[in-house]
């Protein structure tokens, strides 16, 4: 697939754009996980403005793509992302984790009806959009599901509980994607719990496994494209990322996983991210 | 209803023939079950409508969160297993994945109480409606017998939100109607009575309805009240019965604590203070045996309910 080099600078262009904002989310809030939201941008962003097919000002189009956020700590990035894309004011990006805010501490479909789902506790989230792939399935939708998981919620059981169902139902309409940024709360996976090796686990799991670098907007783009030709397997890809990436002070710096900045912390962050 | 020589059927039995009706007319219904179709009666389910049915394997969490991504695609999913595992394994996916979302999902426990007898507690729930009464969004509905929880699971469905039924495995009398209307949180009164009020759920009903007649016998008359809405509980039917009666039993296949018993002093305590007595499994686990053995050995007969009533009447 030959993507466009205008189109990769495009996108790069608003990964910086959610990244400021995910700053600023935290800094307002004086809370959040900025960390696991820096890693994880790239892929949101390559989703929401070039993979998906969804409507926002639609957000309840029978036939639009699903997106699930299992590592529901790492929003920020994730309603950055949809404010941008029009599902709701940029200006409520403001409101993150305030009193009767839409935009919870983690994802609240309740809240936020155009959240696919409720999440935060972690493991769940892979389960939940092996529901709706099997659900537009035997609506003869074809919309695909994207699900957003963290390597350190791997921990969970019911991932592979998941793992082991969405091969078993042969979903090829579902796409996983591994946060794979190396840290969780407690410090590096490998020592907290190792889930090594992970292309080998899924493969024997039954998946598709792609392997990619998470902030290549190119080979994010490629990984996508590969997942959607891919017949009777479930894909995951597995992306390397850094956590904290794009503000050098919090790159690979785990006390950086649930902390806000600093005013003066945040200045220099943004000020970074500016270019 | 003969009392004394009842029909008996399965409440399951009800839940299998009731989700193959609603299925032909709505093809929105789904199943999924963990490796327990045949005991929760879904083989014709099965049988009839495969593209449907989900087998998930022996694995309550993901079967719950797979039913909460089925609810959001428009689908009604009935998640069944028995109610140690539906309401107690996936406690949290039921909680976070499916009430805090809202979604419409239906959550089926059989084998509830102490019905499953023979396997012992590992497999008997006396637990379900203190871990379930506290999460929001959640109806609680405890039938008590085959037709009832036809209809029960009818209604089920026309609800938009998540709903838990739990029933047991056995053959149960038969008290209700076939014909009705079911209304959730609206209790229902099989016998009228002043002196006391006798409120039950699931099989205690008839077990209540037994120990009244025999109540009657020595001239107490109960008035028995099937509340086989647990959550939200009908507060008017329990206020009323404690202005008219003065004294409330209440009568479960559940633990002392926080189930039906604590549902109804939570109403009187803070509207219509009343004496009350709760009858149900006191602070235990279950143990093998069988059924009628069981039963006798937690107290949870009618001769039981009788002898602690007479106790609690004349105390």
């Amino acid at each position: 697939m030959k993507i466009s080099e205008k189109t990769i600078k495009r996108l790069e262009e608003t990964a910086r754009t959610i990244r400021q904002d995910v700053i600023k989310m935290v800094t307002q809030a004086e809370s959040g996980h900025p960390g696991g939201s820096l890693s994880e941008t790239d892929m949101i962003t390559a989703l929401f403005f070039n993979v998906m097919r969804h409507k926002p000002k639609n957000p309840q189009w029978e036939k639009r793509d699903r997106y699930v956020q299992s590592k529901g700590h790492s929003c920020e990035a994730l309603y950055s992302a949809m404010a941008r894309c029009g599902y709701f004011p940029t200006s409520e990006l403001n409101t993150f984790r305030q009193i009767r805010s839409r935009l919870q501490g983690h994802p609240s479909r309740a809240d936020l009806p155009m959240i696919e789902a409720s999440t935060g506790s972690l493991g769940q989230g892979l389960s939940i959009a092996i529901g709706m792939a099997l659900g537009l399935r035997i609506s003869d939708i074809r919309s695909r599901v994207y699900c957003m998981i963290g390597d350190g919620e791997l921990d969970e059981g019911q991932v592979w509980e998941a793992a082991m169902s969405a091969a078993h139902y042969e979903l090829d309409n579902l796409c996983a994607i591994i946060d794979n940024n190396g840290l969780q709360i407690d410090g590096w996976n490998e020592e907290i719990m190792n889930t090594a090796p992970l292309p080998d686990k899924f493969r024997a799991f039954g998946w598709h496994v792609i392997e990619i670098d998470g902030h290549d907007m190119s080979e994010i783009l490629g990984a996508f494209h590969d997942a959607e030709r891919m017949k009777d397997k479930p894909t995951v890809i597995i992306a390397e990322t850094m956590k904290g990436k794009g503000v050098k002070f919090m790159e690979n710096k785990v006390e950086w996983h649930g902390k806000a900045p600093t005013k003066e912390q945040a200045v220099i962050a943004l000020r970074e991210l500016n270019g | 209803m003969n009392i004394n020589n009842p029909i008996r059927k399965a409440m399951r039995d009800g839940y299998g023939e009731a989700i193959v009706e609603l299925a032909k007319r709505n093809k929105d219904i789904v199943a999924l079950t963990g490796d327990l179709a045949g005991s929760l009666k879904l083989d014709e389910f099965k049988l009839r409508f495969p593209d449907r049915f989900f087998e998930i394997g022996i694995a309550e969490q993901n079967m719950m969160g797979i039913a909460a991504g089925l609810a959001s695609t428009g689908k009604i999913p009935f998640v069944s297993s028995f109610a140690m595992f539906v309401a107690g394994r996936s406690w949290e996916q039921l909680r976070t994945a499916v009430c805090y979302a809202n979604f419409n999902v239906k959550i089926i426990g059989s084998h509830a109480g102490l019905s499953n007898s023979r396997d012992g507690a590992s497999h008997q729930n006396l637990e379900d409606f203190a871990a379930l009464r506290a999460i929001p969004n959640l109806i609680i509905i405890a039938p008590c017998d085959y037709n009832e929880t036809k209809k029960a699971v009818h209604e089920a469905a026309r609800i938009k939100g998540p709903v838990y039924i739990r029933f047991n495995r056995s053959e149960t009398p038969i008290l209700t109607e076939e014909k009705g209307r079911f209304r959730v949180g609206r209790a229902e009164t099989l016998r009228e009575g002043n002196d006391l009020a006798i409120i039950s759920c699931g099989a205690m009903v008839y077990e209540s309805l037994v120990a009244a007649q025999e109540l009657a016998k020595k001239g107490i008359h109960a008035r028995v009240i099937n509340m086989h809405t647990i959550k939200p509980i009908d507060k008017e039917a329990i206020i009323l019965a404690a202005k008219e009666t003065k004294k409330i039993v209440t009568v479960e296949e559940h633990q002392v604590n926080g189930g039906l018993g604590g549902a109804v002093a939570e109403v009187l305590s803070q509207n219509s203070p009343a004496r009350l007595k709760i009858i149900g499994v006191k602070d235990r686990f279950g143990q093998s045996g069988a059924l009628g053995d069981v039963m006798k050995e937690y107290g949870l007969t009618s001769e039981s309910i009788i002898k602690e009533i007479h106790d609690f009447y004349w105390k």
